[in-house]
């Protein structure tokens, strides 16, 4: 079968055709979300819907920030994914070099019961954690936030370092013996440098999970001054309309720093989830 | 990401005793564990601590109105079961779970059977299919709420184009599709992430079998159904089972879209669990539903491993 056949052709054909309907599916409904936030609210209500704005508007982007405060949003998401991360990346890669390097009893049966926790519903501990919050003076703070979200993203933290760690060499280890050093000194001089590209990967998922976590934010923050940016746009609504224009900004500034991310690691990304949730 | 700089078999290294080098006046085994605590203080306290606790208010009639919290015993997990609106989320919660899991498989197993084959361009498909799944929930579902509102909606005004409804769709504010219009929320935020998992299983496929069947003159669908299907299933049964867990606790997608509504059309156990913990602020009778549903994903999840082990070592 020569590639200039009508059947190849046709073949081709198709699955050009099919690769340009996944662009759209994954693309075009972000795309549309992009395109209205800088429409007119009276060109978005006109019953014909258009994807290039006329006139041009800048109005929504000025709302969100001078009327609804996005960046204070921004601000608390920030700070609480950032922190969760860091502390996610210190105790996952202990954890992880552990279960891989030492000499411990029980390996895989922690290794599932860190798993586990993975596939408990949150809203059954959400419940039982705003009371100690509460009696522990902890609501409206970042902190709860931070430890909620660390114990939430470790399991998966956890896995994908254990997968990367027991892909480097042993003989490594004997080396380092050899020179010395003793477990802290091996972690943290050989493992944790050669493993660079797994702590982007696990910091990124990290990133990403606390920065769009909705529950535990809405259940433990009241206020502006701790909200983060899923609560701040769930509660974007007036009191006689949906502000589509409005919402579409702000969807647009928080989920653009995301999509930057994710094209740069995509490739990372993949691999890394890959190793961690689906390897046998 | 799986180098290996040196290019040995790491088999034929047992693991080395690190903890033969204990740090200052620490007996050896103390190590391995001492790196483990943060991480099991950390889900002890927010994971399993929570499940136990819940269990125990759920015997209870634990109110933050009211202020007491007496033992009742059953009597929750009775009211449960008679309780119109649990079986009613129940029941939107088990089709919600089961149709999106169904679509999110089929649907993401077509697409990766499509990123499989080369064509211009596939690094860049493959980025894009990353966006959906890293979008936070809560803007899928605002915008979701946007290309589906019944007045200005695109979605709306593309069929009514092509002639494929006569009259404008009232999507999430109709009773009779608000559930179907999560669901497609959800295919759509989902699928395109399972393809990229599928198609990790379907590149460990070794191209000479498929090549081989070619060779003998099977046509494209014989090399799917009989090669590569069998040698995919197990990639394809975990990557199900763990998005039919994730599929059963949904919460965000529907408390931000229909909180629920129209008429209680969308109620989910998770929504219907929050509503009960903190609108009513019933601590006791919200954490019999939320342990119910943990029982449930328990039960859910057993059975499906067995399930899956016993498939797995069919196949293979």
């Amino acid at each position: 079968m020569t590639l200039t056949s009508p059947s190849a052709l046709l073949r081709r054909a198709g699955l050009y055709l099919a690769a340009l309907m996944i662009l759209l599916w994954s693309a075009s409904p972000f795309v549309w979300q992009f395109a209205t936030s800088f429409q007119l609210d009276k060109a978005l209500t006109s019953g014909t819907p258009t994807l290039i704005p006329d006139p041009f508007t800048w109005e929504h982007y000025y709302n969100v920030f001078f009327e609804k405060q996005l960046h204070r949003y921004v601000l608390n998401s920030l700070i609480v994914s950032l922190s969760t991360t860091a502390l996610c990346l210190a105790f996952g890669s202990l954890a992880a070099f552990s279960l891989s390097r030492l000499n411990i009893r029980g390996r895989y049966g922690l290794l599932l019961v860190i798993l586990s926790v993975s596939m408990f519903p949150q809203i059954t501990l959400v419940g039982p954690l705003y009371i100690l919050a509460s009696t522990l003076q902890l609501l409206d703070t970042y902190a709860a936030l931070v430890l909620v979200y660390l114990a939430l993203v470790l399991p998966l933290v956890t896995w994908v370092m254990y997968g990367y760690f027991e892909t480097l060499p042993r003989e490594i280890d004997e080396a380092a013996r050899m020179d010395g050093l003793g477990a802290l000194g091996t972690y943290w001089f050989i493992i944790l440098p050669m493993s660079l590209p797994c702590l982007v990967t696990t910091g990124l998922l990290a990133f990403i999970t606390a920065w769009n976590e909705f529950l535990f934010a809405l259940a433990f923050t009241s206020n502006i001054d701790h909200q983060t940016i899923p609560v701040g746009i769930a509660n974007f609504t007036n009191l006689y309309f949906v502000p589509w224009g409005d919402i579409a900004a702000a969807s647009a500034v928080v989920t653009a720093p995301l999509i930057l991310l994710v094209l740069i690691f995509q490739r990372h990304i993949i691999e890394g989830l890959t190793q961690g949730g689906i390897k046998e | 990401m799986s180098a290996d700089p040196v290019g040995v078999a790491r088999s034929s290294v047992a693991r080395a005793d690190l903890s033969a080098r204990p740090g200052p006046a620490l007996p050896r085994w103390v190590w391995p564990w001492l790196l483990l605590l943060p991480t099991f203080v950390a889900i002890g306290a927010v994971a399993f601590w929570p499940i136990l606790e819940g269990l125990r208010l759920s015997f209870t009639n634990t109110s933050l109105i009211t202020r007491q919290s007496d033992f009742v015993g059953f009597d929750n997990y009775a009211g449960l079961l008679s309780d119109s609106r649990f079986w009613n989320a129940w029941g939107h919660t088990v089709w919600f779970t089961f149709a999106s899991t169904v679509l999110e498989t089929l649907i993401g197993l077509g697409m990766a059977l499509v990123l499989y084959e080369r064509f211009p361009c596939r690094g860049l498909v493959r980025a894009a299919m990353l966006v959906p799944w890293a979008m936070p929930t809560v803007v899928t579902s605002k915008m979701f709420g946007w290309l589906f509102d019944g007045q200005n909606g695109v979605v709306n005004w593309i069929l009514l184009q092509l002639g494929l409804i006569d009259a404008k769709v009232n999507w999430y504010g109709d009773p009779d599709t608000a559930l179907t219009t999560l669901i497609i929320a959800d295919v759509w935020k989902t699928a395109p992430f399972m393809a990229l998992l599928l198609l990790t299983g379907l590149q460990t496929i070794p191209k000479s079998l498929t090549e081989a069947a070619r060779m003998d003159g099977a046509r494209p669908w014989t090399v799917f159904w009989s090669i590569r299907l069998p040698l995919l299933m197990p990639t394809l049964l975990i990557a199900g089972l763990f998005r039919a867990l994730d599929a059963f606790r949904v919460f965000d997608l529907v408390y931000v879209l229909t909180g629920g509504g129209p008429a209680d059309s969308t109620e989910t156990l998770s929504t219907l669990a929050y509503k009960e913990l903190f609108s009513t602020l019933e601590f006791g009778y919200g954490s019999t539903v939320s342990t119910a549903m943990f029982l449930t994903e328990a039960v859910l999840a057993g059975i499906l491993c067995l399930w899956l082990v016993r498939t797995i070592r069919r196949v293979t």
